[in-house]
C-alpha cells in the first residue's frame, strides 16, 4: 500500500513550506516516526517523521523547492502492513501528515543558558516487580533523604522504581542498598545533584551541527533568512552598545533553592532566564522607548517611532543548525513562574522542531542568552524592528569590593545591550540597563515566584 | 582509659567516685585545694568531702561565704599562682554570679596572656533534675557555657568515667567545668578501677552498639537512652547509644562515624531544646554528613520553660524518660 506524504502545515498562518533537505533517497527504507525530510518555513526547520514503516518510492519535490501546504511531496510504500498494529490507525493515503508526535529523533539541542544536558527518563521500561505507580513514585522522590539520593546516584538506581519500606512508603537508604544487591530497579540516575554553578560542558559541542571540512554547506532556508535579516538590521539600525555588571548572587541562591521543587511541580527547569526576563519587562515598563521600533519614512509618512503597547520578549534558543528566537507573548503579564513555564514550553517545541511561525512572530524586545557557553561580553545584533537586544552573559564568581569597602565573593553577570540609536540615545539606554541591574540585585530568596 | 595502675576495682556509685577521686587528688598533690560553700566542716551537702578538713586542714579545704563570684574569682587567682584549686558551686543553679569569673576570666587567661599563664581550675557542680529539686535545684547549665572557647565541659554518666575524667580535669592546665548529675549520684553504680587513672577529655564512648539509629546523650539521659534502646532491641530494632562524656571538646569523629553507619541521629538532653547542645551537634552533622542522613535529625529535650516544676507531673513533663525516648527512637528507626 502506498502512502502519499504532503507538505505539513508548520504553523497556523503558514501556507507553504520548503523542502530543505531529503534525509532519505528513493529505495531507502524508513521506520515509522523516523524523520525522512527536513522542511523549513521562514525561521522554522522541522524534521518530518514518516507515518508508516516502508520504502521511499517517490520524492515529488526537489530540495530548495517551496510548495503549498497539502502538496504531495513523497510516496512511501508501506511494508508489513498486515503485521502493523491495527490500533496504530495509519493515516489514509491522502491524509495530511500529522504534526510530529514522535520523540525527537535528532540530536538534542542545547537548551537555554544555565541548563545543562540532563539524563533522560529511565530507559528501563519494565522495572522489576515491586515497581510503583506514577503518583506513588513521585511521592517517593519527594521524600527521598540526602542519603537515599546519594546512594541512588552512586549506584544508578531509580528511586521511583523502588518500593519503600519506610514510614508512609518512604524509600529508605536500606531499600536502595537492598536494590543494589538484587539489581532489580537499575536505571539511569534519577536525581542528579546540580552543582551550584553549571559551567559549560565541553561535550556539548557535539550537539552542534558538524560540517565536513573542505566541503560547501548549502544554506538552509532558516540560515539564509538569518543571514539576510542580520545584514539588514546592521545596515538599517545604527547599533550602539553598552554593558553593566550585575550582582546576581541572591537571584542565583533563590533559583538554586527553588529549582528542584519547581521542576517536580511543573516539569520545566528553572533557569536564570525567567528571573532575568521578569526584570527586563519591568525595566521596559519604566523605559517604554526601549520597547519601541523605528518606522522609516515612506512616500506618505515621515519617519516616526512606534512605542509598542504589548511587551513580547523574544528569547534566543540555540539549535544545532541555527538560532531560533521564539517569543513569550505579553511577558509583562507573567510571573517568574509563568515566564519559566512559557520559556520551557518554547524550548521543548524548539527541540522537537515544532515551533510554528506564530511562536516566532510579534517580538518587541529580545533577550539573548549568550552566557551558556561562557561568553563574558557580546555585541548582539538587534532583531529587526526592535529598539534593543539585551544579553545574559555567563555568571562567574568574583571578588567584589562592596559599598562599605568590604570584599566579598559574589556571583556576577555582565549584561550587554545593543540599541537602535535611531530610537534611543545612550542616556535612555544606560538608564534602562541601570534599572535592570537594580531590579535584579533587589531580587532574592525572599521573593515570590 | 589511661594509666591504670591496678587491675582491681571497687563497686561504687557516682558520688562515691567523686569523693574517692577528690580524696586521692588531695592526698597525692599538696597543691590541690578544695573551696566552696559547706565543703569544710559540713563536708558538702552530699557529704562528698566529709572529714576532708580534719585530714587536710582548713588551708586546703576552705569553707567560703555564700558568694559564688568570690569562690571562682579566688580559685582563678590560686590557679594562676600555681595551685590546683577545685572550686565547688553547691548547685549549678547558683553558678550565675560567677559567670564573669568563669567566662570572662578563667576561659580567657591563656589566650589573653599569650600562653604565659594558664588556669588549671576545676569547677565542680551538681546539676540536673529528677530529684524534686524544682526551681533553683534542677537546672542544666551546659549550654550557657558551651559557647565559650577556652572552657572545657565534662558531664560523666558512669562511676568509672567520673573518676577518670575528674582526674583528667584536675590535671588539665585549663579551666574545666565538671558537671555531676544529681540523680546519678546514688542511682548509678559500677566498677571503678582502683588506683590513679585518667580518661582523656573530648572522647565519647559508645555505650551500646547499634545499626539503625544513633542516639547521642550525656549525663543521666545516657542511662535512660540505653534503657530505651534495650527495649527496642526486644522489638528487633537496633539503636546505638553514644555517651558524649565531654560536651566540649566534643568528639565529632565518634558522632560522625556512628551517623555514617546508622544514617539517623537523635540527640537527647535534659537542657532546654532551643540553643542547646543538641543544636550544635545537629548543625555539625548537617554540615559534615548531610548526604549520609536518611532522616531528619531530631532532638528530644526540655520544653522552653524557665524552670522545672516541683509537682511530679510537671517534673515528668519537663524531663524525658525511657518511654519517651523509646517512642521517638521507634519513630526514627521506622522513618
Amino acid at each position: 500500500m502506498n502512502t502519499t506524504i504532503t507538505m505539513p502545515q508548520l504553523g497556523e498562518t503558514v501556507t507553504e513550506g520548503t523542502v530543505a533537505q531529503w534525509l532519505k533517497s528513493v529505495g531507502d527504507s524508513v521506520d515509522k516516526y523516523e524523520d525522512f525530510v527536513e522542511v523549513s518555513t521562514d525561521k522554522v526547520n522541522a524534521g518530518v517523521p514518516s507515518p508508516v514503516t516502508g520504502t521511499i518510492r517517490e520524492l515529488l519535490v526537489k530540495e530548495g523547492e517551496t510548495v503549498a501546504t497539502g502538496t504531495p511531496i513523497a510516496v512511501i510504500e508501506e511494508v508489513g502492513a498486515a503485521s502493523a498494529s491495527a490500533a496504530s490507525a495509519a493515516p489514509a493515503e491522502s491524509a495530511p501528515v500529522p504534526a510530529p508526535t514522535a520523540p525527537a529523533a535528532s540530536a538534542p539541542a542545547p537548551a537555554l543558558a544555565t541548563e545543562r544536558p540532563q539524563p533522560g527518563p529511565s530507559s528501563n521500561g519494565s522495572p522489576a516487580a515491586g515497581a510503583v505507580d506514577g503518583a506513588e513514585a513521585e511521592g517517593a522522590l519527594r521524600g527521598a533523604s540526602p542519603a537515599v539520593r546519594r546512594l541512588a546516584r552512586e549506584h544508578h538506581i531509580d528511586i521511583r522504581a523502588i518500593k519503600g519500606s519506610g514510614s508512609n512508603g518512604r524509600v529508605t537508604a536500606d531499600d536502595v542498598l537492598a536494590a543494589t544487591r538484587t539489581g532489580a530497579p537499575a536505571a539511569t540516575a534519577a536525581v542528579p545533584a546540580a552543582p551550584p554553578f553549571e559551567a559549560p560542558d565541553a561535550t556539548r559541542t557535539s550537539t552542534y551541527a558538524q560540517p565536513i571540512p573542505g566541503t560547501t554547506v548549502t544554506l538552509t532556508q532558516a540560515r539564509r533568512i538569518i543571514a539576510e535579516r542580520m545584514v539588514e538590521s546592521r545596515r538599517t539600525a545604527p547599533h550602539a552598545w553598552s554593558m553593566v555588571e550585575i550582582d546576581v548572587t541572591e537571584v542565583w541562591k533563590w533559583r538554586v533553592r527553588e529549582k528542584d521543587r519547581f521542576e517536580r511541580e511543573t516539569g520545566y527547569k528553572l533557569t536564570l532566564l525567567p528571573f532575568f526576563v521578569r526584570a527586563v519587562v519591568e525595566s521596559l515598563a519604566a523605559f517604554p522607548l526601549m520597547n519601541a521600533r523605528f518606522v522609516p519614512a515612506d512616500g506618505s509618512n515621515q519617519a516616526s517611532i512606534y512605542v509598542n503597547g504589548e511587551v513580547n520578549v523574544g528569547v534566543a534558543i540555540g539549535l544545532p543548525t541555527n538560532l531560533v528566537v521564539p517569543v513569550i507573548k505579553n511577558a509583562d503579564k507573567l510571573s517568574i513562574k509563568g515566564l519559566a513555564i512559557a520559556a520551557g514550553e518554547l524550548i521543548e517545541k524548539a527541540r522537537k522542531g515544532k515551533l510554528g511561525v506564530d511562536d516566532l512572530a510579534g517580538g518587541t524586545f529580545t533577550v539573548n542568552n549568550n552566557g551558556a557557553n561562557g561568553s563574558w561580553a557580546s555585541a548582539p545584533i538587534i532583531n529587526g524592528g526592535q529598539a534593543g537586544i539585551v544579553t545574559m552573559e555567563t555568571v562567574v564568581k568574583k571578588l567584589v569590593v562592596r559599598d562599605d569597602d568590604s570584599i566579598a565573593i559574589r556571583s556576577m553577570m555582565n549584561s550587554c545591550l545593543s540599541l537602535d540609536h535611531r530610537v534611543v540615545d545612550g542616556y535612555v539606554a544606560s538608564g534602562f540597563l541601570a534599572d535592570l541591574k537594580r531590579r535584579l540585585e533587589r531580587m532574592g530568596p525572599q521573593g515570590e515566584l | 582509659m589511661a594509666v591504670v595502675s591496678s587491675t582491681s576495682s571497687t563497686v561504687m556509685n557516682n558520688v562515691e567516685a567523686v569523693r574517692a577521686t577528690l580524696y586521692e587528688a588531695m592526698r597525692n598533690d599538696d597543691r590541690t585545694i578544695i573551696l566552696g560553700e559547706d565543703v569544710g566542716a559540713r563536708g558538702n551537702v552530699f557529704l562528698i568531702t566529709k572529714d576532708f578538713i580534719g585530714e587536710f586542714g582548713e588551708a586546703r579545704v576552705i569553707d567560703t561565704p555564700i558568694a559564688e563570684a568570690s569562690i571562682v574569682g579566688i580559685a582563678v587567682g590560686m590557679a594562676m599562682e600555681g595551685l590546683r584549686p577545685i572550686a565547688e558551686i553547691q548547685f549549678a543553679d547558683f553558678i550565675y554570679p560567677s559567670f564573669n569569673q568563669i567566662v570572662g576570666e578563667a576561659a580567657k587567661i591563656r589566650y589573653r596572656s599569650n600562653g604565659e599563664y594558664t588556669c588549671p581550675l576545676v569547677i565542680r557542680t551538681p546539676y540536673g533534675g529528677g530529684v524534686r529539686g524544682a526551681l533553683s535545684h534542677s537546672v542544666s547549665i551546659e549550654a550557657l557555657f558551651y559557647h565559650v572557647p577556652g572552657l572545657k565541659i565534662v558531664a560523666p554518666s558512669f562511676p568509672d568515667d567520673v573518676k577518670g575524667l575528674l582526674n583528667s580535669a584536675i590535671d588539665d592546665p585549663d579551666p574545666v567545668l565538671f558537671l555531676e548529675h544529681k540523680k546519678t549520684y546514688r542511682l548509678i553504680k559500677g566498677e571503678v578501677p582502683d588506683g590513679h587513672y585518667t580518661i582523656p577529655l573530648g572522647k565519647a564512648r559508645v555505650r551500646k552498639a547499634g545499626a539503625q539509629l544513633t542516639v547521642v546523650s550525656y549525663g543521666l539521659y545516657v542511662h535512660w537512652a540505653i534503657e530505651a534502646a534495650e527495649r527496642l532491641e526486644k522489638e528487633g530494632l537496633s539503636v546505638e547509644v553514644i555517651d558524649l562524656r565531654s560536651i566540649r571538646p566534643m568528639d565529632k569523629t565518634a558522632i560522625l562515624d556512628s551517623v555514617r553507619k546508622t544514617r539517623k541521629l537523635l540527640i537527647v538532653h535534659e537542657d532546654n531544646k532551643f540553643g542547646g547542645v543538641g543544636a550544635e551537634i545537629g548543625a555539625m552533622v548537617a554540615e559534615e554528613a548531610l548526604f549520609d542522613l536518611d532522616a531528619p535529625i531530631r532532638r528530644l529535650a526540655a520544653p522552653d520553660v524557665p524552670a522545672m516544676g516541683y509537682a511530679l507531673p510537671l517534673e515528668e513533663e519537663y524531663m524525658s524518660s525511657p518511654a519517651k525516648m523509646a517512642e521517638t527512637m521507634r519513630e526514627m528507626v521506622k522513618f
